[in-house]
């Protein structure tokens, strides 16, 4: 085991993880009462309200079973309960996430109501909340941690020196096999080309223009304007961010300076070639964007913001930085890390790279990040189109 | 010496500006990251943290370079100096 390491929960399927979550996860919007009412008999579950699952078709009923199966299936989740309105969808959840080997079970409300499934579900959340609270922390090398990272309400202090920081911590750890992922396609405009000469191959190359162009051509269709107050947004111009090919060299800022991505990923897909860093399709919101990262197996959550994004994820604790000094003055209960010292030339990329790693390290073995304490538990599905 | 803006790349005609006070009528000294190199021009307004600031004059319909690279055209003369933003820069792109 090399220079870094942390203490993690190495689950069934040898994944680590760096929380012990035992959550409720209602198959559809529907459940959200009864899952919810389960989180609040067993205290220390948690429930994951959402707004989708019924009538759903074709690639984005794909696309939210496979974000539902990798929300329990993620190493940060020990146990998990699945409630569903009917027993079908609801058991494909569960054999979905019982392949990672952990505790999950499944209630149907139809043919009982919602006061005997909370009961019942009540009694196995008891259950694989107390088996969890046993489970034991172990020493794990930095090769274990899955890393995403996706930047939020940016301005240009993000691609001047928070983004950057994120880029040195990948290039120093990437060589030392961590999995990485980043994502944001919208987000790329303008920089799709030199994005595209950052692939490991020009086939993963070629793969990431096909991912482009399908997004530009969604924007192309909806689009009454010119995205003006919506990419880049209020916040990013506030900020003084102007266009999106501005914004899109400050966002490619966070994959390093020498790092290549080896695969391109679909929304929610688990990185299928080994150690690396990956690209995935992914929306440029905040929780959307981490809400797939996670369900595609990430722990940890990098987060550069320069006006103050204050989005958590509720099982990928999400660490902030930001070199915006003046919101690492006004909204500090939101900053884990402050690298504005970069700005003042008091602080190299280099060293602000350590300190993220520290930061990261520490968060791993433990330490709540802000959004973890404030509790922001952001759980936003993506939905590709109308349902049914 | 305080440093009032930041210039990514050695090619570009912007630098950020960096700290919360910049006036008209100041100057200002700027770092150029790539190059370590060290910049001064007069402030012709106001421009606040994290805006833009013209290096040098530019014409209406000029290409706007940041990191090296291409971030929109101006759509109104900008002399050095002078505030670069939404009123004056934009997407060539949408």
């Amino acid at each position: 085991m090399g220079r870094y390491q942390f203490q993690g929960y190495r689950r069934e399927n040898g994944r680590v993880g760096i929380r012990n979550h035992v959550i409720v996860l209602p198959l559809d919007d529907l459940s959200n009462a009864a899952a919810e009412a389960v989180a609040h008999h067993v205290k220390g579950t948690l429930a994951l309200p959402h707004a989708y699952g019924r009538l759903q078709f074709g690639e984005d009923l794909e696309l939210f079973f496979r974000t539902l199966i990798g929300t329990g299936a993620n190493p940060n989740v020990a146990a998990c309960i699945v409630i569903g309105i009917e027993p079908g969808w609801t058991g494909r959840i569960v054999d979905g996430v019982a392949r990672t080997g952990k505790p999950v079970a499944g209630f149907a409300i139809e043919g009982h109501g919602d006061i005997a499934t909370v009961a019942a579900a009540s009694r196995k959340a008891q259950e694989f909340l107390q088996w969890a609270s046993e489970r034991a922390r172990e020493t794990c090398g930095i090769e274990d941690l899955w890393i995403s990272v996706k930047c939020g309400e940016s301005d240009t202090t993000s691609g001047l020196a928070s983004n950057p920081t994120v880029g040195n911590l990948i290039d120093k750890l990437d060589p030392l096999g961590v999995t990485s992922c980043f994502g944001e396609t919208s987000e790329l405009t303008g920089a799709e080309t030199v994005c595209a000469g950052r692939a490991a191959s020009r086939e993963v190359g070629e793969k990431f223009m096909d991912a482009f162009n399908a997004y530009q051509a969604v924007i192309d269709r909806h689009k009454t304007d010119d995205l003006s107050e919506s990419q880049p947004t209020k916040g990013n111009i506030a900020g003084g961010l102007t266009t999106i090919e501005e914004k899109a060299f400050g966002n490619l800022q966070k994959i390093g300076r020498k790092t290549s991505y080896i695969d391109v990923l679909k929304p929610a897909e688990a990185p299928g070639r080994g150690p690396g860093l990956y690209y995935m399709d992914t929306s440029s919101a905040a929780a959307e964007c981490v809400t797939l990262q996670a369900a595609a197996g990430f722990v940890v959550h990098l987060f550069p913001t320069g006006q103050g994004n204050i989005i958590g994820n509720p099982i990928e604790p999400v660490i902030k930085l930001t070199a915006n000094p003046r919101t690492a003055r006004t909204m500090s209960e939101h900053v884990d890390l402050d690298v504005s010292g970069i700005l003042r030339r008091e602080l190299t990329l280099d060293q602000a790279g350590d300190q993220l790693i520290e930061i990261m390290l520490r968060t791993c073995n433990g330490r709540l990040t802000c959004a973890e304490a404030l509790g922001h538990r952001e759980f936003v599905l993506t939905k590709l189109y109308q349902s049914a | 010496m305080t440093t009032h803006f930041i210039v990514h790349d050695a090619a570009d005609n912007v630098g950020v500006v960096v700290v919360e006070d910049v006036q008209p009528g100041t100057p200002v000294t700027g770092w150029i990251m790539e190059t370590d190199e060290t910049v001064s021009i007069p402030a012709l307004d106001a421009v606040p943290l994290g805006h833009k600031i013209a290096l040098r004059d530019l014409h209406a319909g000029e290409t706007i370079l940041k990191y090296g690279h291409d971030v929109g055209r101006t759509v109104a003369d900008i002399g050095r100096g002078r505030h670069v933003h939404t009123h004056n820069l934009k997407t060539k792109r949408w």
